[in-house]
C-alpha cells in the first residue's frame, strides 16, 4: 500500500501540480483544483481498494466460510452492477431501509458469521489499516461508475425514511445549537475558505454523493460516507452516532434522493 | 448536464410532495429524535444530554429558524437573562489574546477535553470560521456577517463595547435562531476570553479596526 501511495505522490509531482492547502475563493483556483482532481482520478489510489474489495467479496471468509456472492444489494443476490446508485433502499428481509455499508455489514454478519461488535470497534481507516467493509463498499461503488443516481422512493418505508432523514438534517441541538442545515442549508456559505454545498437543493445535493467513497490525500486513507457523517457530527458537537446506524441511513436517504438524476463517476479523490 | 439537473429537480419536487403527505411534521420530528437517541452514544465530553433540545433549539427546529414574532421575543428575553456582565464593569480585555481566540476553532467536540482542546489549549471561539474580521486574515468564512472595522464604523464608546460583549456572550439574545453558538451559556468561552474577543473587535489598536 505504501509503495502505491509513494508512486502516486511521484505522479503528482511529475505532473507539476501541488495540492492546494485549502479550496480558495478564487474561481480560477477552484477550477485548477478540479483539473488537478481530474488528473488524479486517472490514477486514483481508490482503485487499489476496489481490487481488494472484489477479492473480499468473492473469497470464502468468516466463521461460516462463505463468500458475499449471495449478498442481495437490492437487485438480487450477487448483483453488484448499479446497486450503489440505487441505495439506500427498502429490504424485505430486514423490513427496513438500508444504505450500502449497513447492508454490507448485515451480509457479513448473516452470511459469513462476523459480529457487529467486532466490525464497529474500529470502523474507519487509519494509516495502519483499512477495515474490510470500506474496501467492499469501494468495490461496489465502482460498479456503478457512469450511472445516474436513482435512490428509490417507491416503497412507503423509503418515503418515510426520507422524511425522517430531513427532520434529522434540521435537528438543532448540542453545545453549539447546530444542525446539519446550519452549514448545509443555505447557498454560498463557507467555513474559512471551504465552500459548503446546500444539500437541500438538487443542484448542490450531489456533492454529498459523488466523490464517495473517497481516497483522502490528507493521511492517505480511504473513507466512506460513514466516516464523513461521523466527522460532521463530531464537528456539530453532538455525541457519536453508531456505526451503520439507522440515523445515518435516514440522512443518506435524504441527501441521496435530493441527488437523484446526477451522474455518479465512481470512487473519488479528496483533499 | 442541464437535463440531468432538471430531472433531479423534478424528482425532488415529487419526493417533497410525497413526503409531505406521509405523516405530519410533529410525528416525524418525534420519530427523528427517538431514532437519534437510540443510535447515538456518549463519547468523551459529548454526553447524550446534548441531544436533548432546550426550548429554543426545539422551536428553531420546528419553525426552520422562523418563529412567530411573539415567540421570538419571548425566547430572546430568556436568552438575555442568561447574560452575565463582567462584575468589574470592564468589557475590554487583550486584543492579541482575542485574535488568538478568533483564529482557533477547536473545543467542545468529543475528542476535546473539558474547557480545553484535544491539544490542551483553551477553547477557541472559531470567529474566523464564519466572519471576516481583520483585513490581514484572508481565510474567513461567510456564515456570519463581516465584522471588519467593527469599532471604527460603530464608534468605540462603552455602549458599543457592552453590545459586542453581550453579542459574543449570547447572540441568541438578539436573534433567537441565529446560527452563532451561545459562547457564554454553553461554557465554551470564559468571561476573560469574551473580554479579549470584545477587545479584538473594539480596541482602536486592533487590526480589525485598521
Amino acid at each position: 500500500m505504501r509503495d502505491a501511495t509513494t508512486l502516486w505522490v511521484m505522479i503528482v509531482l511529475a505532473a507539476g501540480f501541488t495540492a492546494p492547502a485549502a479550496a480558495q475563493t478564487d474561481p480560477r483556483t477552484a477550477e485548477e483544483f478540479d483539473r488537478f482532481r481530474a488528473i488524479m482520478e486517472e490514477a486514483n489510489p481508490a482503485e487499489l481498494f476496489e481490487v481488494k474489495g472484489e477479492e473480499l467479496w468473492k473469497k470464502r471468509r468468516g466463521p461460516k466460510n462463505a463468500s458475499l456472492e449471495q449478498c442481495d444489494l437490492g437487485l438480487g443476490p450477487g448483483v453488484v452492477k448499479g446497486a450503489y446508485v440505487q441505495m439506500p433502499r427498502y429490504f424485505e428481509d430486514t423490513g427496513k431501509v438500508m444504505d450500502v455499508e449497513q447492508r454490507v455489514v448485515h451480509c457479513m454478519i448473516t452470511l459469513q458469521g462476523f459480529n457487529y461488535a467486532d466490525l464497529a470497534k474500529r470502523p474507519f481507516s487509519s494509516a495502519k489499516a483499512t477495515p474490510d467493509p470500506i474496501s467492499i463498499v469501494t468495490y461496489i461503488a465502482a460498479q456503478s461508475k457512469g450511472m445516474k443516481i436513482a435512490v428509490p422512493q417507491s416503497h412507503p418505508k423509503e418515503r418515510e425514511t426520507y422524511a425522517v432523514g430531513r427532520e434529522i438534517f434540521f435537528y438543532r441541538a448540542g453545545a453549539w445549537d447546530f444542525s446539519c442545515a446550519s452549514c448545509h442549508g443555505q447557498d454560498n456559505l463557507r467555513i474559512r475558505t471551504q465552500p459548503l454545498p446546500n444539500f437541500t437543493k438538487p443542484d448542490q445535493a450531489p456533492r454529498s454523493f459523488i466523490g464517495w467513497p473517497g481516497y483522502r490525500m490528507t493521511g492517505g486513507v480511504m473513507h466512506t460516507l460513514q466516516w464523513r457523517l461521523n466527522d460532521c457530527f463530531r464537528q456539530q458537537r453532538f455525541p457519536e452516532p453508531g456505526y451503520v446506524s439507522d440515523t445515518l441511513t435516514a440522512l443518506l436517504t435524504y441527501m441521496g434522493v435530493n441527488s437523484n438524476g446526477h451522474e455518479y463517476n465512481g470512487p473519488g479523490i479528496k483533499r | 448536464m442541464r437535463k440531468a439537473l432538471t430531472s433531479a429537480a423534478a424528482v425532488a419536487l415529487v419526493v417533497a410532495g410525497c413526503a409531505g403527505m406521509e405523516g405530519n411534521d410533529a410525528e416525524l420530528q418525534k420519530q427523528a429524535a427517538e431514532m437519534m437517541k437510540r443510535d447515538f452514544h456518549a463519547r468523551g465530553i459529548a454526553k447524550m444530554d446534548r441531544l436533548n433540545q432546550d426550548e429554543l433549539q426545539r422551536v428553531c427546529t420546528e419553525t426552520r429558524d422562523n418563529p412567530s414574532p411573539e415567540v421570538q421575543k419571548r425566547l430572546e428575553a430568556a436568552e438575555m437573562a442568561k447574560i452575565k456582565l463582567p462584575a468589574d464593569g470592564q468589557y475590554l480585555g487583550d486584543w492579541k489574546q482575542g485574535r488568538s481566540i478568533a483564529r482557533r476553532g477547536r473545543g467542545m467536540a468529543w475528542n476535546d477535553k473539558p474547557g480545553k482542546t484535544s491539544r490542551g489549549e483553551p477553547n477557541g471561539g472559531g470567529c474566523y470560521n464564519c466572519h471576516e474580521m481583520s483585513p490581514q486574515e484572508t481565510s474567513f468564512g461567510s456564515v456570519g456577517p463581516s465584522l471588519r472595522a467593527f469599532g471604527k464604523t460603530r464608534g468605540y464608546g462603552v455602549e458599543i463595547q457592552k453590545y459586542a460583549y453581550m453579542r459574543i456572550y449570547n447572540s441568541k439574545a438578539f436573534s433567537a435562531c441565529s446560527t452563532m453558538p451561545r459562547f457564554g451559556p454553553s461554557h465554551t468561552l470564559t468571561e476573560q476570553q469574551i473580554k479579549d474577543v470584545t477587545a479584538y473587535l473594539m480596541d482602536p489598536n486592533s487590526p480589525v479596526n485598521k
